[in-house]
Parts: C-alpha cells; sequence; structure tokens
C-alpha cells in the first residue's frame, strides 16, 4: 500500500512545527483535536510527556519537537492535536501529535520527494525519510516508527 | 456470525472435552468403580468423534472411534479399569490433541496406543487381541471403507426439518450425485388435508443407490441433518428385490456402537448400558443433560472483553453526570444521577463477576501433570489442592497457568526427595504437594507447598556468586536469596534432568508474575518443605480508587491498598533531619514525598496528607497535597510508549474527562526504597 503511495503520490497531512511543514500519512490520521488537558507523566521524558483522553481512551501525547530538538512555546490559538496511528514493532497503536498548526491535507508528488541528505541538515537522519516539495516549500516527512521505536522502551525512566 | 472460523469452534470445544475426559480418567484412577465416570469419559470421547467428524478432523475422529470402541467394552462391563488402561487411555487422550493440531502426526504411535488399549481392555482374556488383528480394521468394518454394490436409504426428517430450514429436495439431489438412484415416496405418513400443518414434514423417501459408493459418502449426506430424524442404510445385497425396506431391519445392522448413532440422536450419549433402543432410552438422559447445559453459557472471551469496555465506558460518563449533578444542585438531576451511579456500580460487578473464573479451573491440568511426573520421576506424590472455587479475573488465570507448571515442576523435580531418602529421613516416602488458592484483601494468594528438603541457601549463595548476582561475602536476607532462583539461567542443579535445572523456566515465572503485577515469596525450611506463594491483584479491569492531588496533578491510589489517612504533622521535615518515618500509634512507617517523586513544581500545601497503604507485609506512607475522595476507576493499560514506567499500573478517566494515572503501590514502594537506600549511601560517604 506504501509502496503505490510512494510511487504516486503521497496523501500527506500537513503541520507546522516551530518554522518547519512537516507531513503525516492522511491515510493513518483518524482525527484532529483542539487542544485538550493533558496529564503529565512524571518520570516519562519530554517526548511523550503526556497522556490524553481521546473519546473515553487513554492516549499518549507525542511531541516531535522534542524528536527535532526544537523550541517548545506553550499552546497557542493555533495548536492542534493530531491523533494518529503508529505502527510500533508491528504494533498499531494510537497517539495524539502535538501541531503548532495545522495546514491541509495535500498530496505530495513522490517525484518531488527526496531522501534526506546525510549532511547539512539540523534533524537527526534517522527522523527524516524523506523531504518533499510543496510549491516552493519543502516539506519534512518524518520516519514516525523511528522516531516512536526510539523511545518506545525508555530505559532513561529510572525506577 | 460469519468472521467465527468453525474449525476454531471445534477446537475450543475440543478443548474441553479433551479436558473433561482427562479428568473423568484421572478420576477413574482412584475410583475405578464409578460408573457415572465411565459414562462421562465415553460421552466426551463420542461427542469429539461426531464434531470431528462433522467439521473436516478425518484423522481425529477415526482415530477416536478406535478409543471408543475399545473404551465401549469399559463401558459395558467387559473390562475392567485398571492402571494399564487408564495410562493408555492417557497416552490416547494426548494423541488426540496432538491430532487435532497436524492430522499427519506419528500414524505409528498411534496405532501403538491403540494396540495398549486394546490389550488394556480385553482383561483377563489376553488371547482377544489375536482376534484382533491390525489397528484401524479391527473394527467389523462397515464404519469406514465398505463400498457395497450399492445401498438402501429409507429416510424422514424430523417433523419441523422443514421449518428449521432443511431441503430434502437437497438431499435427494444431493444422493443423486452419488449414483444412479431410484427414489420412491412413502407418503402413508401424510394425513387427511385439514390436518395438514403446511409446513411440517410428512414424507418418507426409500433410495435404492446403486454403484459402488463408500458408506462415509452416504452418512455425509445426512451429516447436518441426522438430529431427531429416521434413518436407515443398508447395503444392498447384489440383485436385491425393490421393496419398501422394512423398518424393523434397523435392528439388524447394529452391532458396533457407531452404527447406533445413525438411528438415535446425535445429541443424545446415552448413559444408559446399551443402546438397544436407542430412542427410549436417548429421552430421559437428554431431558437432564440440556437443562444442566443452559446453566452455563459459551461466550466468545473477545465479546467479554468488549462488554467489560462498554461498562468502563459507561462508569467514565456516570462519573461526568455525577459531576455535573453536584454542580447544578437540581434535586431531581441529583436524583436521577444517584440512581445511575448504584445501577453502574452494580452493572460494574456483574459484568466483572462474569469474567472470573474458578481457580479449580486450573487444577486439572496440574493433577495430570503431577501424576505423570510422579512417575517418570518415581516418587510418589500425594497431591493436595486447596480453594478451588476462589475465583480470578479470567486473563490473569490463563496467565497463571504456565508459570504454576515451573514452580509444580521444580517443587517434584528438586524439592522433594526420593522415596528411600525420605524414608531414611523418618518421613512418609509419599511426598506432598500442597495447592491452594484464596482471597486476601484485593489480592489472590497462590502457594504451592511441598515437604521436601527445602531451598539449600548455601548452594543458592554460591551459585548466585558465580553468576555475579552478589558479591562475595555480600549480606542477602534470605528472602532475597531465595528469589535468586527466578533469576534467568540460575539452577541449582548438579543434574540436568528432561525436566528441569537447565535454570530456563524459573525466570518466565518471575517474568509473567511481574507482567501481572503480582510478586513471589520464598519461604523455606530445611528438612521440612519450600511454600512458594503467588500474590496477585484481583482484577485488571476496574477497581475502587482513592483520588488524590500530588501538586497540580490528581493520581488515583487503588483502595483495596489503601488502609487510613493521616495528616502529616507539621514540622516533619524529612530530608533535613534525616528521618521519614511518622509515628503511627507508637508503630513507626516510612513516608514517601510523593511531591518529590514526582517532581511537582508549584507551591505544597500547608497540611500535607499521609495516605498509609501496605504492599506485601509493609506498610509506607505517601505524602500528597490533598485527598479528593473515593472514585471507581476503570484502569486503562498505559500503551507500550510508557509501560516501562513502573511506579504507574494505568491511567484512569476522570468525571471531568481528564487523564489520571493509578500509582503502582507495590512497585512505588520499591521506587521509595531504593531512593532511600541512595540517599543513606550518600549519607554514608559524606560521613565518611
Amino acid at each position: 500500500m506504501t509502496q503505490a503511495q510512494e510511487t504516486n503520490a503521497m496523501h500527506a497531512l500537513t503541520i507546522r512545527l516551530q518554522d518547519e511543514m512537516f507531513a503525516l500519512e492522511a491515510t493513518n490520521v483518524r482525527e484532529i483535536l483542539d487542544p485538550v488537558p493533558i496529564t503529565r507523566v512524571p518520570n516519562a521524558g519530554a517526548f511523550v510527556g503526556g497522556l490524553i483522553n481521546v473519546r473515553g481512551n487513554v492516549v499518549p501525547l507525542a511531541d516531535l519537537r522534542v524528536s527535532f530538538g526544537m523550541d517548545r512555546p506553550p499552546a497557542d490559538t493555533d495548536t492542534r492535536i493530531v491523533v494518529m496511528e503508529i505502527e510500533l514493532d508491528g504494533e498499531p497503536m494510537v497517539a495524539g501529535i502535538l501541531a503548532d498548526k495545522v495546514y491541509d491535507v495535500a498530496d505530495i508528488e513522490a517525484a518531488s520527494i527526496e531522501e534526506a541528505p546525510k549532511v547539512g541538515m539540523r534533524w537527526p537522519a534517522e527522523y527524516v525519510r524523506g523531504i518533499g516539495r510543496r510549491d516552493d516549500d519543502f516539506v519534512i516527512i518524518p520516519d514516525m516508527q523511528q522516531i516512536f521505536g526510539a523511545r518506545a522502551n525508555p530505559a532513561a525512566n529510572s525506577n | 456470525m460469519s468472521n467465527i472460523d468453525p474449525t476454531e469452534v471445534f477446537r475450543q470445544e475440543a478443548a474441553d472435552l479433551i479436558e473433561t475426559l482427562e479428568q473423568a480418567l484421572l478420576d477413574l484412577e482412584t475410583r475405578p468403580d464409578d460408573r457415572e465416570l465411565v459414562g462421562l469419559a465415553f460421552r466426551a470421547l463420542h461427542t469429539l468423534k461426531g464434531s470431528g467428524a462433522m467439521f473436516g478432523f478425518t484423522a481425529v475422529s477415526e482415530f477416536i472411534h478406535e478409543f471408543e470402541t475399545a473404551f465401549d467394552r469399559v463401558r459395558k462391563g467387559e473390562a475392567a479399569v485398571d492402571g494399564r488402561l487408564i495410562a493408555a487411555a492417557l497416552d490416547a487422550r494426548d494423541h488426540v490433541s496432538r491430532l487435532i493440531d497436524d492430522p499427519d502426526y506419528d500414524p505409528e504411535r498411534g496405532q501403538a496406543i491403540l494396540g495398549a488399549l486394546k490389550i488394556a481392555v480385553s482383561g483377563e482374556a489376553k488371547a482377544s487381541q489375536v482376534s484382533e488383528p491390525l489397528g484401524t480394521s479391527s473394527q467389523p468394518a462397515p464404519a469406514t471403507s465398505e463400498a457395497a454394490a450399492g445401498w438402501r436409504i429409507r429416510f424422514k426428517l424430523a417433523t419441523d426439518a422443514l421449518t428449521l430450514g432443511s431441503n430434502p429436495l437437497l438431499l435427494l439431489d444431493e444422493m443423486r450425485g452419488l449414483g444412479p438412484c431410484e427414489i420412491v415416496a412413502d407418503a402413508s405418513a401424510v394425513p387427511p388435508l385439514e390436518e395438514i400443518e403446511p409446513q411440517h414434514s410428512y414424507l418418507a423417501w426409500d433410495v435404492t443407490l446403486k454403484g459402488p459408493v463408500e458408506r462415509e459418502a452416504v452418512d455425509d449426506v445426512f451429516l447436518f441433518v441426522r438430529d431427531d430424524m429416521e434413518l436407515t442404510i443398508e447395503p444392498l445385497a447384489g440383485d436385491d428385490d425393490v421393496g419398501p425396506a422394512p423398518v424393523a431391519a434397523v435392528q439388524a445392522p447394529l452391532p458396533a456402537p457407531p452404527k447406533a448413532e445413525t438411528t438415535s440422536t446425535a445429541e443424545q450419549q446415552e448413559t444408559g448400558p446399551v443402546a438397544a433402543e436407542p430412542r427410549a432410552a436417548a429421552a430421559q438422559p437428554a431431558a437432564t443433560t440440556k437443562a444442566e447445559r443452559n446453566a452455563t453459557l459459551r461466550v466468545p472471551a473477545e465479546r467479554l472483553d468488549e462488554l467489560m469496555d462498554r461498562v468502563g465506558e459507561l462508569v467514565i460518563a456516570q462519573a461526568r453526570l455525577s459531576q455535573l449533578a453536584e454542580t447544578i444542585h437540581d434535586p431531581s438531576l441529583v436524583n436521577v444521577a444517584e440512581e445511575i451511579e448504584r445501577l453502574t456500580s452494580s452493572l460494574r460487578d456483574t459484568t466483572m463477576g462474569t469474567r472470573m473464573v474458578p481457580f479449580g479451573s486450573l487444577f486439572g491440568r496440574f493433577r495430570r501433570l503431577v501424576r505423570d511426573l510422579s512417575e517418570d520421576l518415581g516418587k510418589p506424590i500425594d497431591f493436595v489442592t486447596e480453594g478451588e472455587d476462589t475465583e480470578l479475573d479470567k486473563t490473569v488465570i490463563e496467565q497463571l497457568a504456565d508459570p504454576l507448571v515451573h514452580i509444580i515442576r521444580n517443587s517434584i523435580d528438586h524439592g522433594l526427595e526420593r522415596p528411600d531418602t525420605r524414608a531414611e529421613l523418618g518421613k512418609n516416602p509419599a511426598g506432598t504437594l500442597r495447592l491452594s488458592a484464596k482471597h486476601r484483601g484485593a489480592e489472590v494468594a497462590i502457594a504451592i507447598r511441598d515437604d521436601g528438603a527445602g531451598l539449600n541457601a548455601e548452594r543458592i549463595r554460591r551459585r548466585a556468586e558465580e553468576a555475579g548476582l552478589i558479591s562475595a561475602g555480600q549480606s542477602v536476607a534470605d528472602g532475597e536469596l531465595y528469589r535468586m532462583i527466578f533469576q534467568p539461567g540460575f539452577s541449582t542443579a548438579t543434574q540436568v534432568t528432561a525436566l528441569s535445572g537447565r535454570g530456563v523456566g524459573m525466570d518466565v515465572v518471575k517474568r509473567t508474575i511481574d507482567g501481572l503485577r503480582g510478586s513471589i515469596d520464598i519461604d523455606t525450611v530445611s528438612g521440612q518443605g519450600t511454600t512458594v506463594t503467588l500474590r496477585l491483584p484481583l482484577t485488571l479491569a476496574i477497581i475502587d480508587g482513592l483520588l488524590v492531588r500530588v501538586g497540580a496533578d490528581r493520581y488515583t491510589i487503588p483502595l483495596a491498598a489503601v488502609e487510613e489517612c493521616v495528616e502529616l504533622p507539621e514540622g516533619i521535615d524529612a530530608e533535613a533531619r534525616g528521618r521519614s518515618f511518622i509515628n503511627l500509634r507508637g508503630e513507626l512507617v516510612p513516608f514517601l514525598k510523593l511531591r518529590s517523586l514526582f517532581g511537582a513544581e508549584n507551591e505544597p500545601d500547608r497540611f500535607q496528607k499521609v495516605v498509609v497503604v501496605s504492599s506485601e507485609n509493609t506498610r509506607v506512607g505517601l505524602v500528597v497535597d490533598q485527598i479528593i475522595g473515593n472514585n471507581q476507576t476503570v484502569i486503562k493499560q498505559l500503551s507500550s510508549l510508557h509501560s516501562g514506567l513502573k511506579t504507574f499500573s494505568g491511567a484512569t478517566i476522570l468525571g471531568d474527562g481528564t487523564v489520571a494515572l493509578i500509582l503502582d503501590v507495590m512497585h512505588l514502594v520499591g521506587f521509595g526504597q531504593k531512593i532511600e537506600e541512595r540517599r543513606r549511601a550518600e549519607t554514608l560517604e559524606k560521613a565518611a
């Protein structure tokens, strides 16, 4: 399935994190929420430091800005939570992703997607699946499996 | 409906039947004269054979057919129950479960088992084994593969067969498909027009099927309508004269029980001695078994899980309603809210009740395990079980089976001494293994006690030092030392046996029990035995909780763990004075400041509260800012992103829709103790 999408176009939900545009696989997105009360999880680390209630389910809230070493200003009127399915060690999981702003759903031409350059990039290369182009802007396609996989076994958690 | 795999249904049913069979066999070993047990075992076999054939498990049903034939001799009183028979029958039972998994499983072994079974039932007259040449063909024949020149089939469907959706025309078509047929309808039973019930089936058919068709193929035609119908199938003897076959002829080809099956209802499973008059014999037992069956209902586990989820959501919605009612202060709304609260909590209890399974459901397989081990190792064992009725959440029960197998195996292999050694020590040569389960507050304690040699603390210590788990000479509490046997790769067995000693297994125990958020205790007295106690939380779904506030966040503490709440005496600043104990009616109870544990940032409340909780045998105070109150807590598992955090056993959703974490008392205490130790070590360093 992803194969087909990659050869044609990526159906993507575009969001803003700090000043960068990110593209999330639209088919995995379940819903987009206005900010809800976030429950802090002590000692869980900043990346998944919170839990939210999504229709009666407890869902971890992830902040990709932590993975990409960005600033984390408090939520404002543009802030949204993108609830999406993420495959983690072969198991599907639902997580919320904090977005500074949600733009729209767009097709990103496969031809425009390039591999992440190994050098000259501010972001950790393993977290970037590719860089696409939309109009004249670059769109970062994050590698969710990598990002979440790295956090799934929090060895850092002291207990 | 349609998404349920029928073979899966069969497997489940088969698992139950096999268990019934096994229990009956094991009971027979102690009460060989109990006819009811024989009947029970026979019925289980019979049903298993029938449904096996129906779901296409031919190998299974053929094997069971032979098994059943042998066992039928016991049922008829022609053979006595003895140890040899039970052993052979248990082997056969094992073979059946293997065949269900793999129809091609080792047919030679199957034959060998059947052979042993036959010898066992041939009783005193050993000669009879001569008359029975080979496994499968021992049966008088027609059942499996006789292909006669043709068949005469006479059948009449049950009166209500049409209402139930059977179509006789399809059956006739199917028979035509088998070979050239002559079909004669017998309308003699059709009542006068005014008495005809249009939906009833009155016709009977005589079918003469010519051609070399196997008996089974004919049987298959009627596979799904066999219940309650009249059916006779006889081989066509050469140029037989055509004519309606007398129904009385039914009695003629009845020597083997499988034939009786075709004339009797499939449901019947006769308890009577011999099915000479199947229909009459069937009537009464069928009535009683039906009533019994209605008492329990088989429900797919996932449906129960779904129900539990819904109830969980209801509880959350109800909490919101209650909160709303409180803020609005409308008496009628408050009334409704209270009513709903009451209903929800009883619905919750009922739903949880449906998930509770008696612990005794596990005992069965352990009896078999103990029996086999006792035989293999030549150690006579008296296996005692207690607390069969103790109920536990089904998911807990399922996961407990494996760890208990390992513990029991270990106790028998390593714990219990050989009979001669026991005799020398003045003990009863037969060892005793006691398995018990009982409720203790919100926990269930499961104990496995043997009266063997006890753990050898010296040997464990040596092994632990070798493995680098402790440093030489380090002082370790006994309990902690014993728990080391649950470390991966840890084995003190000087000799590796087929059963244990490889050090695999006991770490599985620990992992599973940890996963269930339980704990393991080991008690041992040298020369007198070892007791392994597993403590497990009662349920994993909904609990009563105590909601507290720490800093700006709210947390739930399982109410069952809470002993009391007190105010933290003002002026106790634990860290500064190097002590963190409160005096509780003369007893010193250590406490943990949740604020510092959880990194709370805002100003602490002036009057801090202490929630005293007990875990295992220690009491610990948890210092919080505010105690908010009781609430029903629907436990939601944390995702794998947070599963590494042992301080929390899950999360729940509060009345206002926010999420609150549930504190895991047991692990929290451990966490606190670690911090304590670290601080103590630091102060020691400073002092040095």
